[in-house]
């Protein structure tokens, strides 16, 4: 129930900061060479020379019966424009969280497990590398070495999954590794870090004492009493997916959620805007209960 | 057991790894297709009414699914299209037209002449050339189905010119249902008579746009001209994929996942031309132009002897060199209805060919300049023309003037050019533009000659009443000898006002598949005749 006056707030404040910014859709839906009676019609006829809080109220009228409005320059509902991006871009958050954990969770608990050796420090200099190498420069580079010099994958472009599987999964590839490079170092880190915390612990010295093997301690034991640090932080890299995707986007030209909105911006096209946005709200809402719902499930001392 | 699991985990992703490589493979065949043409745009196709915006994108969406009653040939003469015959009365009030046999909407209708005359009416509200043709039309007739009339007030020397004009807002035929939409508002449908049929389940605004040929077209049987002739399709399918990354458009020409690149970087042109497998064509011939308008209701801006002293001071192989960089793909043009029309001419350029910085500081100092603040919208996201504010600043420094060019998105400017208030409430001095030749080719078309102000003015809104009187005799005047010498006049009068200043032509071009052949080079984008080998 909570989620409602945090997407009410959000809505009110995305309408207003939209008409209080500098641009004016109907002098771009218009055209370079449109004269000021033009634009004028059209702006009347978008019904943006009517004062704010009566658009507020119209769209916000809308709005609570399931309408988020259409384009200002295609004229389509935005649910539909939204409903055509979704599936890309969850397929990439997806693709990439999941490659991501498998990667990333089993080098930080190595990483912990021999702390101080050669692998801890070759996984931490890894690690630095997903940080600091732009997202866009590494998808360049296994564009032109996969695609280019290989000649094994595309060069961009999205299939869905009905398209079958081989399809999908040759398009998605690139861009699920070019972009989860960046969450490998981060999960693998705070697993590490969180597994250092758990490592030290008594319990843990008992499960060797009773003879238990490594692995078993590992996972069985440091791994479940490390996961709320490390379940946080991919629930958050899950919401930052679902909203910062879009230079990998556009680099390998996924037409996902985060190009929509970002041309939206640039358009100034607001019935987009707020829907994404409200959207967008709607799912960080969901993750962060997502979250919560984990906690509990794997620390039954946790109660809300 | 879990060692079990592993392994088959193991082995799922190893076989979807597999199968992708395999994908990979078979979307390479898919891209050879010869009956689909894939091209990149240059922008991202939203608005699908081609009347209702001057977007170059919705014109070349409007050559693909509409016809028009006339079209330009190579040489700019206007021929008919989809007009059969016309007859022009010895007194040259009326114009009689003749429909040609054949001619369907997509959805089977024919197309009659009251689907004409309500889509004349449409363009004739937005477009400049066809608000000038309204306002000498006494009324638009059908005689029958196929045949209507134009009867003016009196005679006017651009109705054909009017009706074949090939670029933004062309006077395309739509259903006389769509048509009857007011002109501020998009036309509900996508139904046109042309040689593409728009498949409207697969469009998605600024990602893709497909389109299948028209089985019931009827091409012309002349040979295709430009946007004249026979529009013959020789593919089944044409995809538009909008790539907003240029090195992704050109890694996909490279490997032959697209057949075309409407408008290549420049900055990857040499990587372009380095395979075998692409070809470079100038698909634009007239090219495209860039601007500097000044904004003539702010102080300074108003005394036209300060402009002078602007216009004395732009040096334009400065602003071409910094923006296009190679001198392939640029000329210095002072010309103000193109450098390669008929209309086009070097009389009263001064200034742009050759800067007198000495003269414009002594105009600038006889204009009563007194340093006031000259605010230069500059656009720093619109890699088409960024530069062009860089170059202006420190060139009317050098003079002496007070700039401040402050940057913002080019949206933001488009919004902001409309204002027409005082500096201190948002308004604005220059801003700099880029347009297709074919958009300014004559002194109708070309809104930047306009001298009406702000009723019905350009941006800027340059008030003079002799250039009007001047477009007027121009659009009255049937005798082209003598309409060349009204446009030399137009001209003149723009550069003693500094209506705007011409800072260049550049030409825009394309990449193809060195597989293509047939890309017929238009003012617009015209995919017929385009097959792939």
């Amino acid at each position: 129930m909570a989620a409602i006056p945090v997407m009410g707030v959000v809505a009110i404040f995305v309408f207003l900061l939209l008409r209080l910014s500098p641009g004016d859709p109907a002098a771009i839906l218009a055209g370079d060479t449109a004269t000021i009676e033009t634009i004028a019609a059209i702006r009347a006829d978008l019904g943006l020379d009517r004062p704010i809080p009566e658009q507020f109220i119209t769209w916000f009228g809308q709005l609570v019966q399931g309408d988020l409005g259409r384009s200002v320059l295609s004229k389509q509902p935005v649910t539909t424009l939204i409903a055509q991006r979704v599936e890309p871009t969850l397929s990439l958050a997806l693709c990439t969280l999941i490659f991501a954990i498998i990667v990333a969770v089993p080098m930080g608990i190595l990483a912990a497990w021999k702390q101080g050796s050669w692998l801890d420090r070759g996984i931490m200099a890894l690690s630095v590398a997903g940080f600091s190498v732009p997202v866009f420069v590494l998808g360049y580079v296994l564009i032109f070495v996969f695609s280019m010099k290989l000649d094994l994958l595309p060069v961009q472009g999205f299939a869905s999954l009905s398209e079958g599987l081989p399809a999908f999964a040759a398009r998605i590839t690139l861009p699920t590794i070019g972009l989860s490079f960046i969450y490998i170092a981060l999960f693998a880190r705070i697993t590490r870090a969180a597994m250092l915390d758990v490592l030290g612990e008594d319990y843990i010295r008992t499960a060797h004492a009773k003879g238990l093997k490594d692995h078993v301690v590992l996972v069985k034991h440091a791994l479940r009493n490390a996961a709320i640090p490390i379940v946080s932080v991919i629930g958050i890299g899950f919401a930052l997916l679902i909203g910062g995707v879009v230079i990998t986007e556009t680099v390998f030209n996924i037409p996902g959620i985060g190009r929509l909105v970002v041309d939206a911006v640039l358009a100034r096209d607001y019935p987009i805007i707020q829907g994404v946005i409200l959207l967008f709200s709607g799912i960080y809402v969901l993750i962060n209960l997502a979250i919560d719902i984990a906690y509990v499930l794997l620390d039954p001392r946790i109660r809300y | 057991m879990r060692s079990r699991r592993f392994h088959m985990l193991v082995s799922a992703i190893g076989l979807s790894i597999g199968l992708g490589l395999l994908a990979g493979a078979a979307s390479d065949a898919v891209a050879q297709d010869k009956k689909t043409f894939r091209m990149v745009p240059h922008s991202g196709l939203r608005i699908t009414d081609p009347i209702i915006t001057t977007a170059f994108i919705s014109r070349n969406h409007g050559y693909m699914i509409y016809d028009t009653l006339f079209g330009v040939d190579d040489k700019m003469a206007v021929k008919p299209q989809m007009v059969d015959k016309y007859e022009v009365s010895g007194d040259k009030l009326t114009y009689t037209f003749t429909l040609r046999d054949g001619l369907k909407f997509h959805n089977g209708a024919p197309v009659t002449s009251a689907d004409v005359i309500a889509s004349l009416a449409r363009w004739g509200t937005n477009d400049a050339m066809g608000q000038k043709l309204f306002s000498y039309t006494k009324e638009w007739k059908a005689v029958n189905d196929k045949t209507f009339q134009l009867v003016l007030k009196e005679p006017y020397g651009l109705v054909l010119d009017s009706l074949g004009k090939p670029s933004s807002q062309v006077p395309f035929i739509m259903p006389k249902a769509m048509a009857d939409t007011p002109a501020n508002k998009n036309v509900p449908d996508e139904i046109g008579s042309g040689p593409f049929r728009m498949v409207k389940s697969e469009f998605q605004p600024g990602v893709k746009v497909v389109y299948e040929k028209n089985p019931d077209y009827k091409p012309r049987s002349e040979p295709a001209s430009n946007l004249s002739g026979g529009k013959v399709v020789k593919v089944d399918r044409v995809e538009w994929i909008t790539m907003s990354d240029a090195q992704t458009a050109t890694n996909a020409i490279l490997k032959g996942e697209i057949d075309m690149i409407e408008q290549a970087s420049y900055d990857l042109l040499p990587e372009l031309k380095k395979s075998k497998d692409v070809v470079i064509k100038d698909l634009l011939p007239l090219g495209m132009n860039y601007m500097l308008r000044m904004n003539w209701l702010q102080p300074p801006l108003d005394n036209v002897k300060v402009r002078q002293a602007i216009l004395h001071a732009i040096y334009q192989e400065d602003y071409l060199a910094a923006q296009i960089g190679n001198p392939e793909y640029y000329n210095v043009c002072g010309a103000f209805f193109g450098c390669s029309t008929p209309l086009a001419t070097d009389a009263g350029a001064v200034g742009v060919k050759k800067p007198d910085l000495a003269k414009a500081k002594k105009m600038l100092a006889e204009s009563g300049y007194k340093g006031e603040k000259i605010v230069i919208m500059a656009p720093t996201d619109l890699n088409s023309i960024s530069q062009l504010p860089l170059v202006t600043t420190p060139a009317l420094k050098a003079i002496g003037m007070n700039i401040e060019m402050q940057s913002m998105d080019w949206q933001t400017l488009v919004g902001r050019r409309a204002k027409t208030d005082p500096i201190d409430q948002g308004g604005w001095h220059i801003f700099h533009t880029a347009w297709g030749t074919a958009d300014m080719m004559n002194p109708i078309a070309n809104a930047g000659v306009k001298g009406l102000g702000k009723q019905g003015g350009f941006f800027g809104w340059t008030e003079d009443a002799v250039i009007e009187k001047l477009r007027d005799d121009y659009a009255r005047e049937t005798d082209p000898a003598k309409q060349k010498k009204l446009a030399e006049a137009v001209q003149k009068r723009a550069y003693e006002q500094v209506l705007y200043i011409p800072l260049g032509e550049y030409h825009q071009v394309s990449a193809l598949r060195s597989n293509v052949v047939g890309a017929l080079p238009t003012p617009a984008l015209a995919l017929w005749n385009i097959e792939k080998k």
